[in-house]
Order: structure tokens, then C-alpha cells, then sequence
């Protein structure tokens, strides 16, 4: 025999999986990240791994209110991550969503601010319109450089989101209230000018609902209309587009468009809906995680609300574990790491089989 | 190599072949596209390693994982497509990876590679750089590289695909003095002619199984078709006489430049007749590509014109128009891209989803309609005997034949008037190509004007009615297919070249 070993484990692609046997690769896959979770809980803290979860379950949860908050804010982050979809489903690396969002929020605060006086319904009228022109505007600039002179729309994007930024500070020493503070505050806290009205007696349901009928409207666009299609074709090759004559540039700066647009949505949300003020930080690095709910649900539309709301979940039960247990809070991001590590991980088992190379096999 | 098998997920590429190399000889791996002949090299060479079986060198059994085992055995592979630095001379390409100390002593190697050339018969010149080489000076780059680090086997992948008939010849008396000196040589082909011409032994290789090994002598054409095959088929092309022969598309001096900014097609004229095929004829990159695309609106043109004529006269100029614009002129144009997947469908999507390619617009719905592209991807299944799990099952995914044939299929659905394919029966096997042939004489006689950009020159003459020769981007000669020799079209191939050095 020959000095050189044989290789133990073989790597073979699967051809297809049965969906049923994906669930069970996928549930397994959590379960395992909670055993391991449970673990390392156990060797760092010493705490009783099954009340830690208890804890973040009550945190996420645990209350009428906590679970509404939970909602929301999920629901906010999966409208960022529709914003990111077709761009990335197009190809068009899109990492911008925070400073589409915070133009967009910049926008409808300035209508608050200054249309104060003007008649609510124009008010009401002009947030979500000067939100979505904001935001459209922030997607449509390094769509157009893209289009005409093939610029980079990653450092586009990603540069245009420190822009964005900029602005607010600027706009901040205008609108701070009270004077000095460098904060704006509540905006229009007596009047509630522009201020998206409670549902039911519920605000936030409102919110949650325009970003779920938002879910379905991406989904039938991005899958039945001819202008999905195009997006598809275009994200697959820009040669294949360019063949059967479709117009790229076209289809580019109409896209991103419409990623900046619903970007500039949750901005007109976020400001309008949540906070009722303006700061730099109150996108808060939600434009980034949206890119990983996006891909993380394959630019599906409708897996993404589960995966917003797993991410919003395990943020929020970990800020209640850190209070609750006097943890660290990269304790909390140590356990979703964990977790997201074994969700994506399987992915592999559903793509790839791994066999065992059986001694004397095939011999004759 | 003994009782030797591959799985690719459940496709088996090779089911217990057994193969025996014999130095001092030439072994032709014959057999289909999707027989197995590469992957049963690649494991030979270390680049894929065997589910079962075993390989023994001098009765001695080995265990190749990896490219390097392979060298350090003395087995070498030239693959399809080289890999070669292009900014490095030869020598340093040849050099380059191989072990050895801090210093080079280029002069020493440089002598060395002479040595070689002129032991076996090469042309090379080791301090020319990779980029101003011509395909077959970077082939031989390759053999040279191999013979260096001290291969005295060595395995070549469809080794003529890109060269010309006079650069065959060449090629052949190389290996056969690689033979005479001692060297194993393994070349993997489907192409019988040089089977018959170069090889001692010839391994037939028909799904995944070794059908048997004859010796060449004993081997005719058609013995080895039936092998490879495995039924009696007819090679034989047919060519009907056109019919209702009417100028329908005229490009004059056509001049094109590559992203280098380098002329790529240079004022190249050509007119195309209605129930009628012309050949494109031409080494691999003379600007059969940039012709077509040009034509198609798809490469920006410097200079020159393109017109249609219209059946009921009418000419339209489409020069310098976008495909989008073509389209929207209802000209109707087909063409078969070279790159399939990367031009002509969509890799990711269905049968139906590339069906749509080319009609989802219809209609004033903002929704696309899906149940007659559904249809005609059915249909296309059925006529041209595409084997696919489905309509939905991603194209990029199907074997190289039937991807061309979802494609061709698409295309000759459009009803087109004028019909471009560029290397239409490129990577598919006999039968496949028989069809496609078929397919495209049945569209001639439907009186479409076709434009067949093709490699194999004995295709060319049995199928076309006339040939156009590309060389170095220059139209050097348009002659009957029918009278014209295969050693003229080589020499118009290469007449540039010539002329300029």
C-alpha cells in the first residue's frame, strides 16, 4: 500500500431534499444551538441555563407591552430588510439602507416641524410622501452613477450613509428642543401633528400592519410582475439582460428606486410611529442587521418576517437578561451568535450529504 | 487503473472502468459528452479522488489526492482551458510553482526548455509572454510545462478544439514523437478522424462504463460510432438546395474594439440570404463572436452598417441599434449565443422562466403570463427529447446538450427571420447534434436566413452553403461550401497571421 491515507469523509451534493427532511435538519439545528447555548451559559456564568431562557423569553414576551414592542420593532427591521431586497436580488449591493432610512425619517420630521400649522391631513399626507422622496432620493444616487458610469454602488451606498448622518447632526442644531440640548425631543408632543394614530386603541398595530401589507405586495412584485422578472434577469447576468433587450441602466435606477423608497418608509415609521423625534442614532445599525434578515431568508419576503422577529426576540430577551442576571450584554449576543452559527451552518447538511468511506469498497 | 468509480450525487460519471496506459504509446479516450471521459482523467491526475477502485503505476498501487501526487508520479494533464499567467513569459510559466531554491537561473531553465523543444520538436521561444502567443504556442506552453517538471505521462483534454487544421498536424507529429521517445500519452476526444490518425489504442467510454479497448487499426468510423453510441446512427448531414434565395441581411464594414480597446473585428462585410446557411469559419477569438453580437445590437459598433430586408422588401438599417430597439422594430432576429448560460438563458430559472426571456412583455398586464411559456417549454421537452426533471428545474443545471436545446429550441420558436447560432452543437454529443443540424436545415427550408458560427470544419462544408472565413478580425475570403477544401479554409484561417509576420 502506499504511504498516503485515504480521506475518511467524502462530501457529496445532494440533488434535492425532501422539505420535510429540511424542517427536521433545520429544527435540529436549533435544538442543538440551545444545548450549546446551555453550555456555555453554564461554564461562563454558572447560572441555571434553563432560567436564563426563561428570562429571555420574558423579556421578548413577557408582558402585553413587551410583546407589542417586540412586534413593532420587528416589524421595522423587516421593513428595512424588504428595502434591501430587490437590490440585492438584482445584484446591486445595497448596504445604504441606514442612510436611506434616516433620510427618509430626517424628511418627515422636517414636515412635522414645519408644517406644524398647516391642516392635519396635509400633514398626515406629507410625512409618508417627503419620508419616501427622502429615501428615494438616497437609492436613486448611486443607482444613476451605477447606470451611467459604473460606479461602485458598495462605497457608494456605504458613504452616502455617513452623509445621511451628517445631515441629521446638522439639522439637530435647528430643531433642538429645549435649546442647548442637542436633542430634538418629542416632536409636536401636545398636538401629535403627523403622529400615526392609534388602531383599536393600539399604536402599534398601525405601524405593523402597513410593513406586513408591505411583505405581500414585495412578494407578488418580486414574483408575478414583469418588472420582478426583469430584476431577477438582471441580478442572474446583465449579458442574458442585455439580450433579450431589456433596458439594465433602466431596470437599475427603477429598482433602487424602490429599495430607497420602502427604506424611506421606515424612516417615515420610525419617526413618525415610534420615536416622534430625530437623532443620528435612531435608525440604531438597523440598516445592517436588515441586510442579514434579508439573506438570511434567501430574499424571500414572507420568510423574512420570521426571521425579524427571531433577531428582534433574542435582542430583546437579552437586553432582559442582562438587567435581570447582571450579565454583560455581549453575554446576549454570545448566545444569538451561537444560535445564528448553527441556523446557517445547516444549511450545508441540506445542501451537502457527508459519507463515510467504507474500507475495501468496490473491489473486485 | 482498475475497477475505477465516480459518483456526482446520484449521477454515476464512472461505473468500474478499468483502464490500462502503456508507455511508449498513444491511448485515445473516446466517447460521448457526459461519458466520463474527463472526470476519469481528472482522477488520474489528482484533481477529482475516486469513490472505488484502484490505480497502479508499474504494478506498484498509488493513491493520487492531489494534482502535486500526480506530478511527483511523472503524470501530466493539459486541460481544455490553460492555465497559464498571461503577463509571464513562457519560461516563468513553466517554472512557476515548482520547488526549488531563492534564485533562478532563467538562462539555465531558458536552455533547458530549448533542449526540450528540440528533443521532441516543438517552436517555442521561453522569454515571449503568455498574451502575445496564439492558442496553440500557449498549448504548447503547456506540454512543455508538463515534459519539464518531468511528466512521462501525460494527458491531453480535447487537445484540437481550438486549433487549426495545419496546427493539428503539428500537434500530432509533436505527440507522436513524445511516443517514439517513450512517453505515455493519453488524448481525450470525440472526434473519430484523429482517433483513426494518431492513436495506437483507443478506450470507448459510453455512459460512465468502459465499452471495451480496441487497436486503432482494427477501428473504422463507423465501428467506433456504434461503440460510443451504442446503435447504428447516420453521420451523415444532410444539405437541401436553398429555396427562394432573397438578400434579407447586409452588414458593411463592421469594425469593433474589445474593452482593451484592441480591434477586435475589422471592417468585416457580409451579406445573408434567405433559405440559406452561411458558415463562420475562423480560429477560436478571430471576432466570430463580436460579429454576431454586433449584428444583434448587443457590442457597440465604430464603424460600418447593418440593414435588414424585410420579405416584402422593405429595408430596415440597424446599425447601431440596442437588441431592445431591434425588437421593438419587429425585426425578428434569433440568435444563440455562444456563452448559453451566461447570454442566452438564465441559469437559475426554469424552462418556463427562460421561455419568458423573450415574450414576458406581452401584453399590457403589469403581471406576466405564464401559462404559454409553460406550454412551449413543454412542448420543447417533448419535440426535442430534453431530459429534465421538469419545467421548473433550473436550466444551469441540465446537461450542456440539453441546455442548447432549451435554448435552440427558444429561439426557432420566435419564428425568426434571420437565425444566428454561434457554435451550435459546441460540448454535445452526436446525437444531440444530429438534431440540432436537423433542426436548423428545417428552418432553411422554412426560408430563414441563418448565420452558423462553428469549429469543426467538416461540419462546416456538409452543412452550410457558403463559408465565410474570419481571421484576426478580418473577413479573408467568402467561398461555396460546396466546392471549396478543407486545406483552403485553413489557409484563409490563418492567411493574416502570415501576412503579418
Amino acid at each position: 500500500m502506499s504511504a498516503v491515507k485515504e480521506p475518511l469523509l467524502h462530501i457529496l451534493k445532494r440533488d434535492g431534499i425532501h422539505p420535510a427532511r429540511a424542517l427536521m435538519i433545520r429544527l435540529a439545528a436549533v435544538l442543538a444551538s440551545l444545548v450549546v447555548c446551555a453550555v456555555v451559559i453554564v461554564l461562563i456564568t454558572g447560572l441555571n441555563p434553563l432560567e436564563v431562557y426563561a428570562g429571555i423569553w420574558d423579556g421578548a414576551v413577557g408582558t402585553n407591552r413587551r410583546m407589542w414592542v417586540t412586534f413593532r420593532d420587528a416589524a421595522i427591521l423587516l421593513c428595512i430588510g424588504l428595502a434591501v431586497t430587490p437590490a440585492f436580488r438584482m445584484r446591486f449591493w445595497n448596504i445604504g439602507a441606514e442612510g436611506q432610512t434616516l433620510a427618509g425619517a430626517m424628511a418627515a420630521a422636517a414636515v412635522m416641524i414645519y408644517l406644524r400649522d398647516a391642516p392635519a391631513w396635509a400633514v398626515y399626507a406629507l410625512c409618508p410622501l417627503a419620508g419616501v422622496a427622502a429615501g428615494m432620493l438616497w437609492g436613486l444616487l448611486p443607482a444613476v452613477c451605477k447606470a451611467r458610469w459604473n460606479t461602485n454602488e458598495t462605497l457608494f451606498t456605504l458613504m452616502l450613509n455617513y452623509v445621511a448622518t451628517q445631515v441629521v447632526s446638522f439639522g439637530i442644531v435647528y430643531w433642538e428642543n429645549p435649546k442647548g440640548s442637542n436633542h430634538v425631543g418629542l416632536i409636536n408632543s401636545s398636538g401629535r401633528q403627523g403622529w400615526l394614530p392609534d388602531l383599536a386603541g393600539n399604536g402599534y398595530l398601525l405601524p405593523i400592519l402597513i410593513v406586513l401589507t408591505l411583505t405581500a405586495l414585495l412578494y407578488i412584485y418580486m414574483n408575478f410582475t414583469k418588472q420582478g422578472y426583469e430584476i431577477a434577469v438582471v441580478g442572474e447576468s446583465e449579458n442574458t439582460a442585455r439580450y433579450a433587450g431589456i433596458r439594465v441602466s433602466r431596470v437599475i435606477v427603477r429598482t433602487m428606486a424602490l429599495s430607497g423608497a420602502m427604506a424611506g418608509v421606515a424612516g417615515y415609521l420610525l419617526t413618525c410611529g415610534v420615536g416622534h423625534t430625530i437623532s443620528t442614532s435612531l435608525v440604531g445599525g438597523r440598516g445592517f442587521t436588515a441586510i442579514v434578515v434579508a439573506w438570511l431568508a434567501k430574499l424571500n419576503p414572507l420568510a423574512m418576517t420570521l426571521v425579524a422577529f427571531l433577531l428582534v426576540f433574542m435582542q430583546k430577551g437579552a437586553n432582559q437578561i442582562a438587567t435581570q442576571f447582571g450579565l454583560n450584554e455581549n453575554a446576549s449576543e454570545i448566545l444569538t451568535g451561537i444560535i445564528l452559527f448553527f441556523v446557517l451552518g445547516c444549511e450545508f447538511f441540506i445542501r451537502y450529504r457527508v459519507a463515510v468511506r467504507r474500507r475495501g469498497e468496490g473491489v473486485k | 487503473m482498475r475497477g475505477i468509480t465516480k459518483r456526482f450525487g446520484s449521477v454515476l460519471a464512472n461505473d468500474r472502468v478499468d483502464l490500462t496506459v502503456r508507455r511508449g504509446e498513444i491511448l485515445s479516450v473516446l466517447g460521448e459528452n457526459g461519458s466520463g471521459k474527463t472526470s476519469l482523467m481528472n482522477m488520474l491526475a489528482g484533481i477529482y479522488f475516486p469513490d472505488a477502485g484502484h490505480i497502479y503505476l508499474d504494478g506498484q498501487e498509488v493513491v493520487i489526492r492531489s494534482p502535486k501526487d500526480a506530478a511527483r508520479l511523472g503524470i501530466g494533464m493539459i486541460h481544455q482551458h490553460f492555465k497559464l499567467v498571461d503577463v509571464l513569459t513562457a519560461a516563468e510559466n513553466i517554472i512557476l510553482g515548482m520547488e526549488g531554491g531563492l534564485r533562478i537561473d532563467m538562462r539555465a531553465v531558458e536552455s533547458d526548455i530549448r533542449a526540450l523543444s528540440e528533443k521532441y520538436g516543438f517552436s517555442i521561444e521561453p522569454r515571449r509572454k503568455i498574451y502575445e502567443m496564439s492558442v496553440s504556442q500557449k498549448q504548447t506552453v503547456e506540454i512543455v510545462k508538463m515534459l519539464y517538471r518531468g511528466a512521462n505521462i501525460l494527458i491531453l483534454d480535447e487537445p484540437t478544439a481550438v486549433l487549426t487544421p495545419q496546427e493539428t498536424r503539428r500537434l500530432f507529429d509533436v505527440l507522436r514523437n513524445m511516443r517514439d521517445q517513450g512517453h505515455a500519452v493519453v488524448i481525450i476526444t470525440h472526434k473519430l478522424d484523429e482517433v483513426l490518425s494518431l492513436s495506437d489504442r483507443v478506450t470507448v467510454l459510453r455512459k460512465g462504463r468502459s465499452i471495451g479497448t480496441v487497436n486503432t487499426c482494427d477501428a473504422t468510423v463507423r465501428s467506433l460510432t456504434e461503440m460510443m453510441v451504442g446503435e447504428k446512427i447516420s453521420l451523415d448531414i444532410e444539405r437541401p438546395e436553398p429555396v427562394g434565395r432573397a438578400l434579407r441581411l447586409k452588414a458593411e464594414g463592421l469594425s469593433c474594439v474589445n474593452r482593451e480597446g484592441r480591434a477586435v473585428l475589422c471592417d468585416a462585410s457580409l451579406e445573408a440570404y434567405s433559405g440559406e446557411i452561411l458558415g463562420i469559419a475562423g480560429i477560436a477569438g478571430s471576432g466570430q463572436k463580436e460579429l454576431l453580437e454586433a449584428i444583434a445590437g448587443l457590442v457597440p459598433v465604430q464603424k460600418g452598417r447593418v440593414a435588414y430586408v424585410a420579405p416584402d422588401g422593405r429595408t430596415h438599417e440597424l446599425t447601431r441599434m440596442s437588441a431592445s430597439k431591434i425588437r421593438d422594430l419587429g425585426v425578428r432576429l434569433a440568435f444563440v449565443p455562444e456563452d448559453r448560460l451566461g447570454m442566452g438563458l438564465v441559469a437559475s430559472m426554469g424552462m418556463t422562466g427562460n421561455m419568458m426571456l423573450r415574450t414576458y412583455r406581452r401584453g399590457r398586464s403589469l403581471f406576466f403570463e405564464r401559462r404559454q411559456p409553460r406550454t412551449l417549454a413543454e412542448q420543447i421537452v417533448q419535440k426535442l427529447q430534453v431530459s429534465t426533471p421538469g419545467v421548473e428545474w433550473p436550466v444551469g443545471r441540465l446537461s450542456g446538450g440539453n441546455v442548447q436545446k432549451v435554448l435552440v429550441g427558444r429561439e426557432i420558436a420566435s419564428a425568426p427571420q434571420v437565425l444566428m447560432v454561434a457554435y451550435p452543437v459546441r460540448g454535445l454529443d452526436i446525437n444531440a447534434s444530429h438534431i440540432i443540424y436537423r433542426l436548423l436545415n428545417e428552418q432553411k427550408r422554412a426560408g430563414v436566413a441563418i448565420l452558423c458560427v462553428g469549429e469543426d470544419l467538416d461540419v462546416l462544408l456538409s452543412l452550410c452553403d457558403r463559408i465565410l472565413v474570419l481571421a484576426d478580425g478580418h473577413v479573408t475570403g467568402v467561398r461555396d461550401a460546396r466546392t471549396v477544401s478543407k486545406e483552403e479554409i485553413g489557409l484563409l484561417m490563418t492567411s493574416r497571421k502570415e501576412a503579418q509576420a
